[in-house]
């Protein structure tokens, strides 16, 4: 262990999780470390277990067996709501938006704005007005400006546009971690060059973020570090720098030994 | 300057956007989904008007009211549920057995006239209540368990009321309140078409203005997003069914003002006729999509269908037909709506 790594805490970590279906592993002791600052990127082959660890991570799976900690402190998520109000948050592969409601009442989902006063404490009325107001600054302050009304219904949008609003709800209320599950396996090129932007704007506004995909040239395009999945378990940490596409790809399949090298910090 | 504006989006995307006049008309009904019912209303009025001048008669106009004040004020509890994607077989059978308990409670067991509505109203709203257990808890889908309630219930109203019809001198007046009229100049409505106009306002209210109304949208639009985006799914599903029980208990109180006796066989079409008017009013029987008052405007235009075409001396049985017809145009253009693109 050299200083620097023991003078930083990771934001979020798994220890020895553990998770499995019936006679199916999903998890078979599982590490995993994010630090302040940085894009770590999660590949591993279909049933490596990413899935099961991000839906460990956000709270919409418990573990059987293993630790996770958030700046260092045990918690214990039963629900996606414990781990949002840790502030972690996650935009799923399907979204998790609501096609019929507008840009702003989907932003807002779950989470609406109450009016002041009598109206918002016992009529319950929702102040449309400061929930559309927040939500246009919020995608404004993404850098998107392509969507034409924030009363328009989300079904009436593009690809790219509709992950744009769940990425901006993420962003919204996400304040430490930032978890996005396959952005860009939807979109076209431009679209899923817009979604990259997203997020180095992201880690640029010092969130740290979590991609999982499948799509290397993505992959090596932003993240900071690569953790790979194999089999339940982590089984290499690289960075884009000291390890090539096609040897992460070798590592994920098995056909290159990756606990031989060091776990990249 | 030159009289020609520079246009600032490229000429491609100008073509991309241009519409057709059928996808302008497209868009705005989808973005109004209380247009096309209100449109048909209008022009149905019109015909009738047209083939019957005594239509537009201001004590005719008052009959079409009364007559769907019980439909009108069951398709709220029916509209709420078809925004979940849930459907409610049981509707009548519950307000029927509501009614006969609001009644025979005070006919037969000497309770006082308040204590009475009381007891209906909470006997409505758990049977309600025990639909939303029974789709939530038991995960049946909402058309089998409101089947086998319709049975349940229409055969505790038999047992209930022995089959007999209870009469207006036994019921005390507080029950029959809701067929007091209520004279507008030349117009003649109850208190119970005013409380069912009421009941359109306040959820009216409820579905725009509060986070429960917009979750209901949410459920019934995706119950899986709604879940992963922390709406209590459960939760928002219970209480439709328990509020939609309690719409049920008001209209068997409207019911009872309407007939003036409580009879364990009236209202045998409500559960259609309800879904009738929640499916002609423009609300999505996939959930997620709808306005309550297209609701109110679907049984009017059942209403005013009937009515019109009873003046104008058509049998009873084309009446039905037409409702029929009625109901498959109102899916199919629901159908063509949904199918909207940016």
């Amino acid at each position: 262990m050299n200083e620097t790594a023991e003078a930083r805490t990771p934001v979020i970590q798994g220890i020895g999780l553990v998770k499995t279906f019936g006679s199916v592993v999903g998890l078979d002791g599982a590490d995993f470390e994010l630090y302040p600052g940085e894009v770590l990127a999660v590949i591993g082959d279909n049933g490596a277990g990413k899935s099961t660890l991000i839906k460990c991570l956000s709270g919409a799976m418990v573990p059987d067996a293993g630790e996770i900690r958030v700046d260092g402190e045990t918690v214990a998520f039963k629900r996606i709501g414990d781990a949002r109000a840790a502030g972690i948050e996650t935009v799923y592969q399907s979204l998790a938006v609501a096609p019929a409601l507008d840009i702003a009442a989907n932003i807002f989902l779950g989470r609406e704005i109450r009016r002041p006063g009598v109206l918002g404490s016992v009529f319950r009325m929702l102040d449309h007005g400061a929930m559309q107001r927040q939500a246009r600054e919020q995608l404004q302050a993404l850098g998107i400006g392509t969507i034409q009304s924030i009363t328009q219904a989300v079904e009436t949008l593009s690809g790219g546009q509709r992950q744009a609003v769940a990425v901006a709800r993420a962003a919204a209320f996400g304040s430490k971690v930032i978890i996005l599950d396959e952005p860009t396996a939807a979109l076209g090129v431009r679209e899923s060059g817009q979604v990259l932007k997203l997020i180095r704007d992201l880690r640029d506004r010092g969130l740290p973020v979590i991609l999982i995909s499948h799509n290397m040239p993505h992959v090596f395009e932003v993240a900071d570090r690569i953790h790979i999945q194999r089999l339940g378990r982590r089984v290499a940490v690289v960075t884009p720098a000291s390890t090539s596409p096609s040897d992460a790809v070798a590592i994920m399949t098995g056909a290159l030994d990756g606990s031989v090298l060091p776990i990249a910090r | 300057m030159s009289a020609i504006q520079a246009p600032n989006v490229d000429p491609a995307e100008q073509f991309l956007h241009r519409r057709t006049p059928v996808q302008r008309i497209h868009h705005v009904l989808h973005a109004y989904p209380a247009l096309s019912p209100l449109v048909v209303l209008i022009l149905a009025s019109l015909l009738f008007g047209f083939l019957n001048p005594r239509f537009f008669d201001p004590k005719n106009l008052s009959l079409i009211f009364q007559q769907v004040a019980v439909v009108g004020a069951l398709a709220v509890g029916q509209t709420i549920i078809i925004l979940t994607a849930g459907i409610d077989l049981s509707i009548g059978a519950i307000m029927v057995f509501t009614s006969i308990v609001m009644a025979a409670s005070a006919s037969k067991f000497g309770l006082p006239g308040p204590a009475a509505l009381g007891l209906g109203f909470i006997v409505g709203t758990l049977a309600g209540g025990l639909n939303g257990v029974l789709v939530t808890r038991l995960r049946l889908p909402p058309f089998i368990v409101t089947l086998g309630t319709l049975n349940i219930f229409l055969a505790l109203t038999l047992l209930y009321s022995s089959g007999q019809t209870i009469q207006e001198s036994d019921i005390p007046s507080l029950l029959l309140w809701t067929g007091e009229p209520i004279t507008f100049a030349s117009f003649k409505i109850t208190t119970g078409v005013l409380l069912m106009l009421g009941m359109y306002a306040v959820f009216t209210y409820i579905l725009r203005n509060t986070a429960w109304g917009r979750h209901v949208y949410a459920v019934g639009d995706d119950a899986e997003a709604a879940r992963l985006a922390g709406i209590p799914v459960t939760r928002i599903l219970l209480t439709t069914y328990l509020t939609a029980g309690f719409v049920y208990a008001l209209s068997a109180w409207i019911l009872i003002g309407r007939v003036g006796a409580a009879s364990p066989n009236s209202s045998a079409d409500a559960n259609l006729d309800s879904i009738t008017a929640v499916v002609i009013g423009g609300t999505s029987l996939f959930g997620g999509r709808g306005i309550i008052i297209g609701s109110l405007l679907g049984a009017l235009i059942v209403g005013v269908f009937r009515n019109g075409l009873a003046l104008a001396g058509v049998d009873v049985l084309y009446q039905t037909l037409v409702v029929g017809v009625l109901v498959i145009a109102a899916v199919a253009v629901d159908q063509w709506i949904r199918r909207v693109r940016a």
